[in-house]
């Protein structure tokens, strides 16, 4: 039976630090990345998501000491996103054992990059990471640069433009709900997922089972969490931990 | 030693990895003389069909690789585009596959009722064993693995068939000829199912 992926996401910060955000914002310290992903390893997780937060704000490129290092611990697949602008970045962080490579910002200061990458790479290489904002009027907004600039461009149309380039998948990300475990924004979701034929990976908001399937019944091929997963209980103590059996035959049924 | 064959085509330190972590060497290498020692042989990849067999003519491995494999039948084990490269020929493009294994490839099309399967085939799926083998042995429960593509196998024969895999139409997802194993998932990236597959082909072929 085909299985949806459900996919923990690391984020670090100057890559030697584990964080979770809220909305994009106050960053805290979770733990060691390399620590996290042997017991990811360990919990045999369908997939890891690793997002280097701090290369784009610091104005750099991948940290592929770091990355090799994380790489080389991954038994499952590994998507890297942070600082990816050219080419060559590409080609450098798949050097490192790294099967997927995100691009957030270059999606927009680059217009071309996806489409180079994919016709060099392989469509199911690059993922496309599309974060979206909702206004005070409830209208949703692309944003690049961790949330900080918008594109002024709708996430219907622009999963589109990137899905058109060659992405093989968009990771999308709601704002919004990052950190909170309240919930995915399904009426995102959908509104993506109906749009494209490529994977959509729904990401912000997960907090428990349900979420996940209903993510699924809105067209999600994936969906991804990070408080979830190194969170426990209701003050949010650091616990590495993933979905049992259980779950995932609840999930998938 | 177990030899990776490099031709420019995807991620080949994560198949090293995990052979490094069942205690098997290996090297990955583009030299046609390095190639001509192994004692086993992957064949990797991924990426588009025509650009993989461009690859291998314009690094000169086509003939070395034929007298591994058809000469001296030393074992190969082609991962996802190398599993293709190994057959007839793709949908995908025009130039012919190395014919190891008679058959071709064909394009995933969904139509009516079954739209809910996107394309890539990309993420977890079960193997449904069509006959005993020494590579799929050894495993205690159904055998899942991490998949990603976008064109499946049709054999000429299915006496070569060792898996099947459904993904909204059943279709061969393993085979083996004599010394010739194809695999159209990731073993390198399939946990402990890909660590005893990897282990079964390093010990037992």
């Amino acid at each position: 039976m085909f299985e949806k992926r459900i996919i923990p996401v690391l984020l670090c910060d100057k890559m030697d630090s584990l964080v979770k955000t809220t909305k994009f914002k106050d960053p805290v310290y979770v733990g060691d990345p390399v620590n996290a992903v042997k017991i990811f390893n360990e919990k045999e997780v369908d997939e890891l998501i690793f997002l280097d937060i701090s290369a784009t704000r610091e104005k750099r490129g991948p940290n592929l000491t770091y990355i090799e290092e994380i790489a080389t611990e991954c038994f499952m697949p590994l998507c890297y996103g942070g600082g990816i602008r050219t080419l060559q970045d590409i080609i450098n962080v798949i050097k490192t054992g790294v099967e997927k490579v995100a691009i957030n910002t270059a999606i927009a200061t680059e217009p071309d990059l996806i489409k180079r990458a994919a016709e060099q790479f392989g469509s199911s290489t690059i993922v496309a990471s599309i974060d979206v904002k909702k206004d005070l009027f409830g209208s949703y907004h692309v944003h690049v640069e961790c949330g900080k600039r918008s594109v002024k461009m709708n996430p219907v149309d622009y999963a589109k433009k990137v899905a058109a380039d060659g992405a093989g998948e968009i990771m999308l990300n709601s704002i919004d709900r990052d950190g909170t475990m309240g919930g995915f924004d399904l009426k995102l979701i959908e509104m993506v997922a109906n749009a494209v034929d490529i994977p959509v990976i729904a990401c912000g908001g997960a907090g428990k089972p349900d979420d996940f399937k209903e993510a699924f019944t809105k067209g999600a091929s994936a969906a991804a969490a990070g408080a979830m997963f190194v969170f426990t209980g209701k003050h949010r103590a650091v616990l590495i931990n993933y979905l049992s059996k259980q779950d995932f035959a609840y999930i998938n049924a | 030693m177990i030899t990776i064959v490099n031709y420019g085509m995807g991620n080949l330190g994560s198949i090293a990895n995990m052979l490094r972590r069942i205690g098997h060497d290996s090297i990955i290498t583009s030299d046609p003389a390095k190639i001509a020692e192994a004692t086993k042989i992957i064949l990797p990849g991924v990426g588009a069909f025509d650009t993989g067999m461009q690859s291998l003519h314009d690094m000169g491995l086509i003939d070395i690789l034929n007298k591994k494999i058809i000469e001296e039948k030393v074992p190969v084990l082609g991962i996802c585009l190398g599993m293709q490269l190994m057959t007839d020929g793709s949908d995908e493009g025009q130039l012919q596959g190395l014919g190891w294994i008679k058959g071709r490839f064909a394009k995933f099309v969904f139509g009516e009722g079954l739209q809910q399967y996107k394309v890539p085939h990309m993420g977890w799926n079960q193997l449904q064993i069509a006959k005993p083998s020494r590579l799929l042995e050894g495993y205690e429960e159904t055998p899942r693995f991490y998949f990603v593509h976008s064109y499946y196998f049709k054999p000429e024969t299915n006496d070569d068939i060792l898996a099947k895999t459904n993904y909204g139409i059943e279709y061969t997802s393993a085979f083996e000829h004599e010394n010739i194993v194809g695999v159209q998932f990731h073993p390198e990236k399939s946990h402990k199912y890909g660590m005893n597959l990897l282990k079964n082909f390093a010990e037992k072929y």
